[in-house]
């Protein structure tokens, strides 16, 4: 085989290979790419039962309810809020350990007809003090924290900060 | 005055390393043989003073030191003594200091075991390490200083992140950081190489045992990541595709690439620009991955605490090595003209496919690690790219290479014949048939599962051809023994690394038909899962060395006899105000009977069981891959790294 030949062939085959894992991203991007979205989002945006995405915001206080699912198996309820808006979220499942009322939390699942929204991961991080910064960020976007006025308060304090009048909040 | 100590001689390392950088490599192009010569003496300081560095942080954490800001906040008096110790290099600037350490440790044994390498090509090789010291010595000495004194001292520490106070843990940083180092030595020969304008195959030689020995600690530092996310994080998951495990992953393929491509060098003096470029994409990829675990940039869940300006001064060292090393490639690479040809079909032909698909998959792995970073910075769209994404862009190439991973393996050197490397490999390909028929009809396994066994007895079934076909087990099996003991290691290393990644598979392909349930139990109260009964006899209070627990008690039968008894517990720490899941797991190596235990309901536990059929193969397959490259590092010719006259015959 010349040489010209071979360094074709070379060509050929590594634009095959980089063609298939681009072809293989983009298809696999399309169907499998999960959006965050905050409450104020879920209320404008309605996405499409069928698209799981990730809701976040902080835990309300006082909201956290432990039932039995129809089935027998015990599950959670609680209230997801960024200030203005608040979803109600069931979950079947251990809660992770550092699931706090008042706390951030980010959710991942699928919205329900009755505008509630079933979750299937709820992720806490090892960090009691940590903040997920989609949660920091949505709330910020709901006008509780203005990154001007300096660093975000702690998260435990986030509950307890002033709330539009209109929230519908329970603690 | 110990830690004043540590960090004088962090400050001098500095300076041995901003020596190291420049003297031999001027000396190298001056051809001056008394510059050069520095480049041992420099090495071996280096060592000296990082591990001084080391040594006083170590003692630090041992004796308590509260006046040191990081002993404060990462220990506590109450901790086991091997909690402590490895507490110093369980955050961010006690981790840093064990990485330049390793760097250092490499550097010197480039200097002390490298007597035969050329002396210039020595001297920049150690040159270039210096550069990677430098860089890494400054950002500790000016961004993460692990000596930083606070007072007055506080009466205690804050504790370790009790997650991380586990045995697997504490070596896991480690063998990593072994692996990623690893490839700074391979990257710092591909420079070297660049800059004397000449690579042959005694350079390859060279290189492949640091590729293989980086190689082998990152498979077994991945392997006891996933390990400890399974037992410790009580999901029942091995790998979550998360952005630090990737980080992890993407040097060991782009590794394992290279490791193919530095036989071909050697063996066939070709392929020497694309392993030259590997060599500085895999440490590319382990700068990344320090990059993405400090910066705190994506969204992990075993994140260390972070600091964006310490994620700025890494992305800036990644930014100067690799574009640098871009750089000095673009213009040196023209020097290194191909010399071997080959024919497609042949066993480099074969590792050419092998480079294009792994690297294929690694190119898949990053584009969707960093996906959402570049969403976020692009459209300020907040992202997360989950399994699903990396599970269905991944498959289309992995299978392939597994299922050419034993052809090739059986293929000569140079020219070959695919059909006569088939008919060697019918009895391992029924074998897969027979394995995955019988999973999917006799076991009632889903296709996909079904598929990964039948991949997983054609690995292992492959290599065990391979091997009975080089000692003629079928031809003449009463010299087989014979030949056995003669057949070089790196022969019986690579049959065993690729008939560990089928026993890997199988633990994958058997994860994939894991059942898990959730139940609430009242004392006495049972439940079925997979054919065993779970019995919940009861939750009682336990105490431990710095910790208090809540256990409950899960005895498991299958047909009324007592299989084990479970204790999954729920840990609350004292002193870091923290509470952990403890899973009870009980293995009998083809299956795991896995409980985490929940809140308690009224007196009633809350229980996540779960089913996990060859879950410990998973682990098993990596440690017998890394015990194959081990094999195979310490073959002969690895030993004997000398360079070969060129243009000698080397036998195929």
């Amino acid at each position: 085989m010349t040489r010209k030949k071979r360094r074709l062939m070379v060509l050929l085959l590594a634009g095959l290979g980089l063609g298939t894992a681009t072809a293989l991203t983009l298809t696999a991007f399309q169907d499998n790419l999960v959006f965050f979205l905050s409450p104020s989002d879920v209320i404008a945006q309605r996405p499409p039962a069928e698209r799981a995405f990730r809701l976040g915001g902080l835990v309300e206080a006082g909201s956290v309810e432990r039932v039995t699912a129809s089935d027998g198996r015990p599950s959670a309820t609680f209230r997801v809020t960024d200030g203005p808006n608040t979803i109600t979220v069931t979950y079947t499942g251990v809660l992770p350990d550092l699931f706090r009322e008042g706390q951030g939390v980010v959710t991942l699942g699928r919205l329900q007809p009755d505008g509630s929204f079933r979750a299937s991961e709820v992720l806490a991080r090892h960090d009691e003090t940590y903040m997920p910064p989609e949660v920091a960020d949505a709330l910020r976007r709901a006008g509780h924290w203005n990154p001007a006025q300096g660093a975000a308060p702690p998260a435990a304090s986030w509950n307890t900060a002033p709330r539009q009048p209109d929230g519908r909040s329970g603690g | 005055m110990i830690p004043e100590l540590g960090h004088f001689a962090l400050a001098l390392a500095c300076v041995i390393a901003v020596a190291q950088s420049v003297l031999p490599v001027v000396g190298a192009a001056r051809r001056d043989a008394r510059w050069m010569a520095t480049a041992v003496p420099l090495a071996l300081g280096l060592l000296l003073s990082v591990g001084t560095a080391f040594g006083s942080l170590l003692w630090a954490f041992a004796v308590n030191d509260t006046t040191v800001a990081n002993v404060v906040a990462n220990s506590h008096s109450a901790k086991p003594l091997i909690y402590k110790l490895s507490g110093s290099w369980g955050n961010h600037e006690g981790s840093m200091v064990l990485w330049v350490l390793i760097l250092a440790l490499c550097g010197a044994a480039v200097a002390g075991f490298g007597r035969n390498l050329p002396t210039a090509l020595k001297a920049r090789v150690i040159g270039v390490l210096g550069w990677i010291a430098t860089g890494f010595l400054l950002f500790i000495v000016f961004t993460s200083n692990p000596f930083e004194r606070v007072w007055p001292p506080p009466m205690d520490g804050r504790g370790l992140n009790p997650v991380l106070q586990d045995p697997g843990l504490a070596m896991h940083p480690p063998t990593l950081y072994f692996g990623y180092v690893g490839y700074a030595v391979t990257f710092a020969f591909a420079v070297a190489a660049l800059l004397e304008g000449r690579v042959d195959a005694a350079w390859g030689r060279w290189v492949r045992p640091w590729a293989l020995g980086a190689w082998c600690f990152l498979t077994v530092g991945i392997t006891m990541g996933s390990w400890w996310a399974y037992y410790e994080l009580g999901w029942g998951g091995y790998w979550f595709w998360d952005p630090v495990e990737n980080a992890s992953l993407l040097p060991w393929l782009a590794g394992t690439a290279l490791l193919h491509s530095a036989i071909v060098v050697e063996k066939r003096d070709t392929l020497k620009i694309w392993s030259v470029l590997l060599a500085i994409l895999a440490f590319a990829m382990s700068l990344l991955g320090t990059f993405l675990v400090r910066s705190g940039v994506l969204n992990s869940v075993h994140a260390f605490a972070n600091d964006p300006a310490r994620g700025v001064f890494i992305l800036a060292l990644l930014m100067v090595y690799v574009a640098g090393a871009f750089a000095i490639f673009a213009w040196r690479a023209p020097r290194l003209a191909p010399t071997g040809i080959f024919a497609p079909i042949s066993r480099e032909g074969a590792l050419v496919v092998n480079n294009l698909l792994i690297c294929s998959i690694a190119a898949v792995v990053l584009a969707g690690t960093l996906w959402p970073l570049f969403a976020d910075i692009l459209t300020g769209a907040k992202i997360s790219v989950g399994p699903p994404f990396f599970n269905t862009a991944t498959a289309p190439l992995a299978i392939p290479l597994v299922v050419a991973m034993p052809v090739g393996a059986m293929l000569p050197w140079k020219r070959a014949d695919l059909w006569a490397a088939l008919q060697r490999l019918w009895w391992a390909a029924a074998a897969a048939l027979l394995i995955g028929f019988l999973s999917l009809a006799a076991a009632g396994y889903p296709v996909w599962p079904a598929l990964g066994m039948a991949l997983a007895a054609w690995l292992v079934a492959g290599a065990a051809a391979d091997i009975a076909d080089r000692i003629g087990l079928l031809r003449r099996p009463s010299q087989a023994w014979r030949r056995a003991l003669s057949l070089p290691r790196a022969a019986w290393g690579a049959a065993i690394a690729h008939g560990a990644l089928g026993v890997s598979l199988a633990g994958i392909a058997g994860m994939g038909v894991a059942t898990d349930t959730l139940v609430q139990l009242n004392p006495g109260q049972s439940t079925r899962l997979a054919g065993y009964e779970w019995r919940m006899d009861g939750l009682s209070d336990v105490t431990g060395p710095n910790y208090r627990a809540r256990r409950a008690t899960v005895t498991v039968l299958r047909d009324g006899a007592v299989v084990t008894v479970l204790r999954p517990e729920r840990r609350s720490f004292v002193v870091d105000n923290q509470t952990t899941a403890e899973a009870a797991i009980h293995t009998n190596a083809m299956r795991d009977l896995y409980a985490v235990l929940g809140e308690e309901r009224d007196g009633a536990a809350v229980l996540r069981l779960h089913h996990n059929p060859f879950a410990p193969w998973i682990w098993f397959g990596g440690l017998i891959m890394a015990f194959g490259g081990m094999l195979s590092l310490s073959d002969r010719r690895m030993r004997v790294a000398a360079p070969a006259p060129k243009g000698a015959t080397v036998p195929a």
